[in-house]
């Protein structure tokens, strides 16, 4: 009658069978209002697992989303694994708790600016230095829509809402700061309106070993539209953003025409400006390593992530890709050195270890 | 006619040995001199030559007061004895004070008569200033009471381990192994053991120290055995122990074994995570050092975090566990509040120290048994179950888990800080005395729901991520019964709590009942939890041993309550719980039982004494309290 479920030693269920988009789909009725952009993100989630499973030759059931309250944090009722909502701001640590004593899952956390930022900033900074093998996306809406639109901790400074009627007197937080500051190993921008592009940023997240954050710029168009419509909108989009791309100089504009430099770097400075291709030398412009190492490379990264209109176009792709090693592979290292060192304990010669007594 | 065990007196007579039965020693000097090594030392010596032990470690929260003030003083009582003994015992036969606030905060709980070993060369005019006296106590009245040893110990060790490398000021760190030396040789001691133990844990860290310090542990002995200053040397018996192989054991080894030993029987890997947090931290030491076992430890970036973790790897399949003090379970309630939501099996070590708030983290207390209970938003109950002694620490937290696992529930473990740090000799068990560990899984049906339960436990399947076929999803929002869905139906929110509550309910169909010692039915009850279990029992023997319709009981679970628990309260006229907070248990006994129960309660840090309790038993039997008792 028990049913003792040991699934980590079957091998028959380690491999994967060809998903389509609808096996990622659950059979509850979503409740995002019409319109929000999660439901984009959802759809390029459920369009990408199929591809995900079969390159890493992933079972439906070793993936699991796990989230914390708000919004975006509905997700993991709606895709067709393993998901687990829990309590707000500590999704990182739950899912930090599951990766740790199961390697055998891939473990997805789904916050969002509040949720991540706010009341567990903490938990998102730890997970992140320690290079838990969990990826982090972090739909950033710049508001509090699930208790109806108070600011967030992204919220543009002045801005007015029901909790700041007069406009906010606090500055933003900029997520892919903490990110990097936190020395993520991969980090990632993207928005809910370039489905494409959202799809491969995601891709690259499951492919990358170790801790993975992106930032989902994602419209509430209920309590915040247009949020990034400045420079998202179709009329703007191709002069006001830039897509990163490993090893290739950092381009914008309709034409092509505009890109980023530190040219003023010579003279000691790290001011970045926009410079028109034409009329410099392409040796000005900035080449995106995304792989750079050492201080080098987060200090690109991180000046990068402070790009913003107007003066500059927002970056979008991946700002930053490096190998560490896992936490959870340090951890088993000293599991397996310790029994190698110690023998596999053996319980009852542990308690008679060290000073015993005998009584008659 | 008033009974007592005899008790171990030292006394003026001529130099010879004596038999006694019993000694209560208190070491007492400045937190930096070593006060807590020494103790520990003779007690781990006084185990292996077979008394039976008990130890109260008492220390400050600072890691150095300021030296030679009443705020820095650190103790350490040991009783050690020919009989069984369950309490560090009330008041200290001997005294050894390094300085004169070691001295003055200490002195009016040593027996009268008693032996007081002074550090003359720290009874200086600064010494006594700093220690608050006005007047050199030794040159007045105030210990006139007593046997009084004064001794320059600071230059006698110093002198001691001139020949060694060390600089006068490291020299003068060896003082507590000079006063062990004496000590040894008091109580007839074999000092050779003494010296090879501290070969085995100084030797290899620091070889110059561990010189010393056998140097002035000679030393002492030495200078006891030649200068005649002491009249008499005593020897206690060894302690009739059931036979079996023995070990000391402090409340919070036995506790990290004891979740061990549940990985061991469940073949589940065992995932702790912690912050550190006094009186807790050991536990977190201890397990971190089992990576052979497998045993996976994790220092959290907080509370919150380390209990998420556990829940995380609980959700996985691993035995999740999280271990605090007070206020971290402040700040896990709302994870906790989860794991009963999504029914997960985790287990909360609660080493008790004195609250509210930051309170007094060294000191111990019981004041947290409500916040067990009920401090969580919502009907959210937990099972709550509280060890009586330090070696109990290990049965009840394999009984944690397997409550835990068994019906899919988070579990509270609530130690203390008088448990966690005093240490007793333990019979280390043998294979087939463990306790059993029935691992429930559920039933898994064909047609899987997630909140489908057990008809006898209640307890909904354990279906870790990974399981083929069964992928579904759980949270924190309330859930429809059986499906496991979100929903807001009022009914069937008000169907689970119910559920909820009967789940947990239902463990007291599967716990022991509560056992009473003496008479069945009499005149007074004494019921206490927890770590007043020693107080409480010698107490209630030497008040039946002086003819008094007396019995006592201590109670392991106090969620769910065991089955005979009203039957029990009702059996007697009067019902008395002593308890170190301001009347927690009795509380919850008046409200569910509606008995008038009566509270002895004491909120100093301090452990409940023997003799507190039994003025207690006298007090409400209207009956006079033997003179000799009083001691």
């Amino acid at each position: 009658m028990a049913r003792v479920i040991d699934i980590q030693a079957d091998p028959e269920f380690n491999t994967a069978p060809a998903y389509e988009r609808k096996d990622f789909t659950s059979d509850q009725t979503i409740r995002w209002c019409p319109g929000c952009g999660d439901y984009s993100i959802l759809a390029q989630m459920q369009r990408t697992m199929p591809e995900i499973c079969r390159e890493l030759n992933l079972p439906r059931e070793n993936i699991v989303f796990i989230s914390g309250i708000g919004c975006s944090s509905r997700f993991p009722y709606y895709m067709n694994n393993y998901g687990f909502h829990t309590i707000h701001g500590r999704a990182p640590t739950i899912a930090s708790g599951l990766r740790i004593t199961r390697p055998d899952l891939q473990v997805w956390v789904i916050t969002g600016d509040g949720d991540g930022l706010s009341i567990g900033g903490n938990h998102l900074m730890h997970c992140l230095r320690r290079n838990i093998d969990v990826k982090i996306v972090l739909f950033n809406n710049r508001i509090y829509g699930l208790t109806k639109g108070q600011y967030s901790p992204t919220s543009e400074m002045g801005k007015k809402t029901k909790s700041s009627p007069f406009g906010t007197v606090e500055k933003p937080i900029n997520p892919l700061s903490i990110a990097i500051a936190s020395k993520a190993g991969f980090v990632a921008r993207a928005i809910d309106t370039d489905s494409s592009h959202l799809r491969k940023m995601l891709l690259r997240m499951a492919r990358h070993r170790g801790s993975a954050f992106m930032e989902v710029l994602q419209n509430c168009n209920v309590f915040n539209d247009g949020a990034f419509s400045d420079f998202t909108h179709k009329s703007v989009k191709s002069d006001r953003t830039v897509y990163l791309q490993h090893g290739e100089p950092i381009i914008f504009g309709k034409n092509n025409d505009k890109a980023i430099s530190l040219r003023g770097g010579a003279s000691g400075s790290l001011e970045p400006e926009v410079i028109n291709v034409d009329e410099s030398d392409r040796s000005e412009i900035l080449i995106h390593d995304e792989a750079a190492s050492g201080t080098a490379g987060s200090a690109l990264a991180f000046l990068l992530a402070q790009l913003e209109t107007p003066d500059f176009p927002v970056p979008l792709g991946v700002f930053r890709s490096i190998d560490k090693p896992l936490y959870g592979e340090l951890l088993d290292d000293q599991i397996v050195q310790a029994k190698n060192q110690l023998g596999r304990g053996d319980f009852f010669k542990h308690l008679h270890s060290g000073d015993t007594w005998k009584v008659n | 006619m008033s009974y007592r065990k005899p008790r171990g007196r030292v006394q003026d007579s001529s130099l010879g040995t004596f038999e006694i039965d019993n000694v209560i020693i208190r070491f007492a000097g400045d937190s930096g001199d070593g006060i807590q090594t020494t103790g520990a030392l003779f007690s781990h010596d006084s185990a292996i030559v077979g008394h039976d032990i008990s130890t109260l470690p008492d220390f400050p929260a600072e890691i150095r007061a300021p030296a030679g003030t009443l705020a820095g003083v650190s103790n350490f009582q040991l009783n050690f004895s020919s009989y069984e003994i369950h309490t560090p015992g009330d008041k200290p036969d001997v005294l050894v004070a390094l300085n004169p606030a070691a001295l003055k905060t200490n002195l009016k709980e040593v027996r009268h008569g008693g032996v007081l070993i002074l550090n003359h060369d720290a009874f200086d005019e600064q010494g006594l200033k700093k220690a608050g006296y006005t007047s050199d106590p030794r040159k007045d009245e105030s210990l006139s009471g007593y046997q009084v040893y004064d001794l320059p110990i600071t230059s006698l060790t110093v002198a001691a381990v001139e020949s060694s490398w060390l600089s006068r000021k490291q020299a003068t760190l060896s003082k507590n192994m000079f006063t062990l030396g004496i000590i040894a040789w008091m109580y007839d001691r074999s000092i050779e053991d003494i010296i090879e133990r501290v070969d085995l844990l100084f030797a290899k860290k620091k070889p110059e120290l561990a010189e010393a310090n056998k140097l002035a542990l000679q030393a002492g002995y030495n200078y006891a055995d030649t200068v005649e200053v002491f009249t008499a040397r005593f020897r206690v018996s060894k302690a009739v122990l059931p036979p079996g192989n023995y070990r000391r054991i402090s409340g919070n080894e036995a506790t990290a074994l004891g979740f061990l030993a549940a990985s061991e029987m469940s073949g589940r890997s065992l995932f702790y995570a912690s912050y550190p947090i006094t009186p807790a931290s050991d536990i977190l030491h201890e397990l971190s050092k089992l990576r052979h076992f497998g045993v996976k430890t994790f220092q959290a970036e907080d509370e919150i975090a380390a209990i998420g973790m556990a829940i995380g790897a609980a959700y996985g399949g691993a035995l999740g566990l999280t271990g605090t003090s007070g206020p971290g379970v402040a700040l896990k309630s709302e994870a906790i509040g989860l794991a009963v939501m999504t029914e997960l099996p985790v287990v909360i070590a609660n080493i008790q120290r004195a609250g509210p708030s930051t309170g007094m983290p060294t000191k111990t207390e019981q004041a947290d048994l409500l916040q067990a209970l009920h401090g969580r938003n919502g009907e959210c109950p937990v099972p709550v179950i509280a060890p009586t002694t330090p070696s109990e620490c290990f049965n009840l937290a394999i009984e944690a888990f397997r409550i835990a696992v068994k019906y899919m529930t988070p579990v509270f473990f609530l130690s203390d800080g008088y448990l966690a740090n005093g240490s007793e000799p333990w019979r280390i068990p043998e294979p087939e005395e463990l306790p059993e560990f029935e691992e429930n899984y559920c039933t898994v049906p064909e047609t899987f729901a997630p909140y489908a339960r057990d008809e006898q436990t209640l307890a909904r399947a354990w279906v870790v991520p990974g399981t083929p076929g069964l992928e579904h999803r759980i949270g924190g929002l309330e859930k429809e019964d059986i499906t496991g869905h979100v929903s807001y139906d009022s009914e069937n929110h008000e169907r689970m709590v119910q559920l909820r509550a009967a789940k947990i309910q239902a463990i007291a169909d599967d716990i022991p009942d509560l056992v009473v010692h003496g008479p069945q039915k009499g005149d007074l009850l004494v019921l206490g939890w927890g770590s007043t279990r020693g107080a409480c029992r010698h107490a209630v023997e030497y008040a039946q041993a002086n003819g008094l319709s007396v019995a006592g009981a201590h109670v392991r679970y106090l969620n769910p309550f065991p089955k005979n628990m009203g039957k029990v309260l009702n059996n007697f006229k009067y019902v008395l719980v002593p308890e170190l907070n301001l009347g927690q248990l009795r509380m919850i006994l008046r409200a569910e039982f509606l008995v008038d129960v009566i509270g002895l309660n004491k909120v100093q840090g301090q452990p409940l004494s023997t003799m507190e309790i039994e003025e207690k038993i006298y007090e409400i039997l209207g009956a006079t309290l033997p003179s000799a008792a009083h001691g």
